[in-house]
């Protein structure tokens, strides 16, 4: 492996190579391309989908314009979440401070949108040039009678989970607003959970078949009265632990609701995650209406799973994505498809997340933190892998290599959440691994003897 | 912030109908043989430029970042950028590196063409990759300035003078890869060899491999852009730098390299321009075969006049774009009602004049525009048609006119990069789409559903 910088050596693991160590949660090393982004990108995903709130980057242009309408986080109203605004700041602003510009762009779009409340997100420059972007929200939200939240997101200030943190208080600074009453004690609120091509939906429904009412999504679809009311619900289920999981610490150390990590991801998951709702408040009802919900479920897609399956197994895959959650999902959901993962990583997951999936894997499997692109090309050709999952970024490395890629990234347009998501994953797998334009790519035409075995 | 002759002026932006001035930086060192960019900033500056620039080319993008920290911002970013530089080096074998700034290392006030001196002087580059800095602030300008600086910087650090060769000097500006090799084709059309700055025809638009390439093949060779100073010519394809210290001036000023500045040859009449330059340059006529292409461009001009006569269009973009496609619309009959721009050159009125005189009426200007703004025109100007990136379509969605993608970013269709703009087959094809555009709506929007034009 030539490929490892040495000062990442201690981020890379091979299963069996030597008993498990994983050093993570570190700041990626100057030049060596992670796949990370940065403070304000972990904020900004976590509140995006809030689509009746005033989403406004003070900065220069960049922050704002690359992240406008780029994720697939629906809402079944207001589209406000869609727009990109800025204070758009130029050198006069640098120099003599961007708080006018601040003020003015705030009164201005909370006039023109008439939102329900405003996040404020301060990018490296805001925190250099010493902006009092706090007492700006205080003077624009008394005077506009609407919450205006600064959300500390500098993007140097540490890492897109210090992002993620960031955004979940100021998520807090919402909480607890409104009144909870009429809340049924059956209740939950859904985090981290953003509503990609409408998975929040399908969550939803399971669980109000199960007689569980949902307080609020947080973020997916979400809403400001909803998160304002959030402190009343029952019980707060977390997904995609790395960027919701400090909101609900916040949670049960001001208002004592407990919470459990769930997935979404793959029909175990998907099933144990309902289950544990309907264990946690062990009503007789619920607990039957979850078993007919799961069961109805599975039925619906079982077969065509298992047709799926045939085809694909023995294929091999590999997977980075951002939160290693989603990653331990994923192996699960590709085996239950006959799959073998032979290298997963992600950019934030911590030792915990890795050392499940070392338990996960196979021997031989690579696990990797905060990899780039020339680690990630290079392990991909030496394992010879069919499928890689990842997103944007890693979508050009496994196709200029000719192997299939999968897209689980936050602009993709088909769910993969709930029991009908994964009859959509293996669809999309399928279509990936088997499509026969890879016999054509340089790879596979140098492998005669594999596109043989792949003909039969 | 917007502003225009037209509109009322808001303090903030919505929807930028821009980029950042590093990514332009980016693109253009992409476009160097060997070169790696490298952004002196945050993680995410580069990270978000990658994701920009891989949902339109489709290939891969490494940008490495000097991953700045609290203490990188308090104590300065030397460090980092030096470390950074040693990584970068170590693993992908650089032949240049192109060190773009960001607004976090301009504020803090890193001097980063020092570090680099200290970085070369510190580790000996004797064998090692260039390293070309340039400042691109990310609150000065937009990706079309930061394109333009840091094919500027690359010349001023790398060009070299001597005895005349016989190859020209092509500065495209921000086209797509497949403009790039219509010109690099026209240029030996004429036997005229050519450097081309940059030239990412292949780095972002390159064939399945069996191998992965660390550093994508392809792009402007380093040897070549050293002998820019001593090129018979310097071809420059840019309306806005015109008067401005570009790098074809540049060129000119310090090695006496006759600079033809002919501005992106978009249309008939703006090709013309280059291929009058290409003429003088060479000494020879135009090829049978250009001539041949030209002909049959007029030919389809002629085919289709009427569908597409008095049609209204809003056309936005980089300055330089709108400028070409103005110039386009204007031959062909369209008439521009909206020309817009993020860009605020300062330029942008009086060269659309400039290339489109005959237009009845001139169009309404916007520079420095957001989309917020170029909404609220196409409200009251219902446009029939809009001509512009990918960025544009809700706002065409929302008309129910059709959007014709061209430029930067394409990112809700595939082909962006080997879409055609230039020359007299670009301007061929970017007509017959236009007016097909018009006869699909036509069409969509029938009761009859004929199949007969």
């Amino acid at each position: 492996m030539t490929e490892i910088l040495a000062a990442r050596a201690d981020q890379v693991h091979r299963k069996g190579a030597s008993p498990f160590t994983m050093s993570c949660d570190k700041e990626s090393l100057a030049g060596a391309v992670s796949q990370r982004a940065c403070v304000f990108c972990g904020s900004r995903v976590v509140l995006y989908p809030i689509a009746d709130a005033l989403h406004l980057v003070h900065g220069p242009i960049g922050c704002a314009v690359y992240t406008w309408d780029i994720r697939g986080a629906l809402s079944s109203g207001p589209q406000l979440h869609r727009l990109s605004f800025s204070t758009d700041l130029r050198e006069r602003d640098i120099i003599f401070g961007g708080e006018a510009a601040l003020r003015d762009s705030l009164t201005e779009l909370i006039a023109r949108h008439q939102p329900k409340a405003a996040f404020v997100y301060a990018t490296c420059i805001i925190g250099v040039i010493g902006d009092d972007v706090e007492a700006v929200c205080r003077e624009v939200s008394e005077a506009a009678g609407i919450p205006v939240v600064p959300v500390k997101s500098e993007g140097f200030r540490g890492t897109k989970k210090d992002g993620y943190y960031a955004a979940c208080s100021a998520l807090m600074r919402i909480v607890g607003t409104a009144d909870t009453a009429g809340i049924s004690p059956h209740s939950v609120n859904i985090l981290g959970d953003f509503n990609l091509a409408g998975e929040v939906w399908i969550i939803r429904n399971y669980l109000e078949r199960m007689g569980v009412e949902v307080v609020a999504n947080i973020t997916g679809d979400g809403r400001v009265t909803d998160v304002a009311r959030a402190h009343g619900a029952a019980l707060n289920l977390v997904q995609c632990s790395g960027s919701t999981i400090h909101l609900a610490r916040m949670l049960q150390d001001k208002y004592g609701t407990p919470f459990k990590q769930v997935s979404y991801f793959g029909i175990d998951d998907m099933a144990a995650s309902l289950y544990e709702v309907a264990a946690f408040f062990n009503d007789p009802q619920i607990t039957a209406a979850t078993a007919q919900v799961v069961r109805e479920e599975v039925d619906a897609i079982y077969p065509q799973i298992l047709e799926y399956r045939k085809a694909l197994t023995g294929k091999a895959a590999a997977i980075y994505v951002g939160g290693a959650f989603k990653a331990i999902s994923l192996v699960r959901a590709l085996r239950l498809l006959g799959m073998r993962t032979v290298l997963v990583g992600s950019q934030t997951g911590n030792t915990d997340d890795y050392r499940l999936l070392h338990e996960l894997c196979d021997e031989g499997t690579i696990i990797v933190d905060d990899s780039n692109p020339l680690e990630l090309s290079s392990f991909l050709q030496e394992q010879a892998v069919d499928l890689f999952i990842g997103g944007v970024k890693e979508r050009p490395i496994a196709y200029k290599l000719g192997v299939g890629f999968c897209d689980h990234n936050h602009e993709r347009k088909e769910p993969l959440e709930g029991f009908v998501g994964m009859l959509n994953f293996a669809r999309e797998v399928h279509a990936s691994v088997m499509s026969p334009v890879w016999k054509l790519t340089p790879r596979r035409a140098s492998q005669p003897a594999r596109a043989l075995e792949e003909e039969r | 912030m917007s502003s225009s002759s037209a509109a009322v002026r808001y303090r903030s932006t919505t929807n930028a109908c821009k980029l950042c001035t590093p990514l332009g930086a980016c693109l253009a060192f992409s476009g160097i043989e060997g070169a790696v960019p490298f952004l002196h900033g945050s993680q995410g500056c580069s990270t978000y430029i990658r994701r920009y620039l891989i949902s339109h080319f489709s290939e891969p993008m490494d940008i490495a970042s000097s991953s700045f920290g609290e203490s990188a911002t308090v104590f300065g970013g030397g460090e980092n950028l030096k470390l950074g530089l040693d990584n970068v080096t170590a693993k992908y074998a650089p032949q240049l590196i192109g060190v773009a700034t960001t607004g976090l290392t301009e504020t803090i006030g890193d001097d980063v063409p020092r570090y680099v001196r200290e970085y070369t002087l510190e580790r000996g580059t004797e064998g090692g990759p260039h390293i070309v800095s340039v400042s691109t602030p990310s609150y000065a300008g937009t990706h079309a300035e930061g394109f333009h600086a840091a094919v500027r910087a690359v010349v001023a650090a790398l060009a070299e003078g001597g005895e005349t060769g016989d190859h020209v000097n092509l500065l495209p500006g921000l086209l797509s890869p497949a403009d790039l090799r219509y010109l690099k084709a026209a240029a030996a059309a004429f036997g005229l060899p050519e450097v081309m700055l940059p030239d990412y025809s292949q780095t972002l638009d390159g064939p399945s491999v069996a191998e992965y390439h660390k550093i994508p093949e392809g792009g402007t060779p380093i040897g070549g852009i050293q002998s820019m100073g001593c090129a018979r010519a310097t071809l420059e394809m840019q309306f806005v730098g015109e008067g401005e210290a570009t790098a074809g001036e540049l060129l000119k000023t310090a090695f006496g390299v006759p600079n033809y500045q002919v501005g992106l040859p978009i249309g008939i009449r703006q090709t013309d321009r280059l291929f009058a330059a290409l003429e003088e340059i060479s000494g020879r006529p135009t090829p049978h075969d250009y001539q041949l292409e030209r002909g049959r461009a007029i030919d389809a001009y002629v085919d289709g006049h009427k569908y597409v006569f008095g049609k209204r269009a809003i056309v936005y973009g980089e300055e330089d774009l709108v400028i070409g496609l103005t110039s386009l619309l204007a031959e062909i009959g369209v008439e521009p009602v909206l020309c817009a721009s993020g860009g605020e050159s300062g330029h942008f009125a009086e060269r659309i004049a400039a290339v489109a005189p005959e237009l009845p009426s001139n169009p309404q200007i916007a520079e420095g525009a957001d989309f917020y703004e170029i909404a609220q025109a196409a409200e009251e100007l219902r446009p029939d048609l809009l001509i512009g990136h990918s960025k544009g379509y809700g706002i065409a969605r929302k008309l129910e006119a059709p959007l014709i993608r061209v430029g930067f970013p394409i990112h809700d269709r595939l082909g962006g990069q080997q879409l055609l703009h230039v020359g007299y087959a670009g301007a061929h094809e970017l007509f017959l789409r236009i007016a097909n555009a018009v006869i699909e709506h036509k069409q969509g929007s029938s009761s009859v559903g004929y199949s007969y034009m």
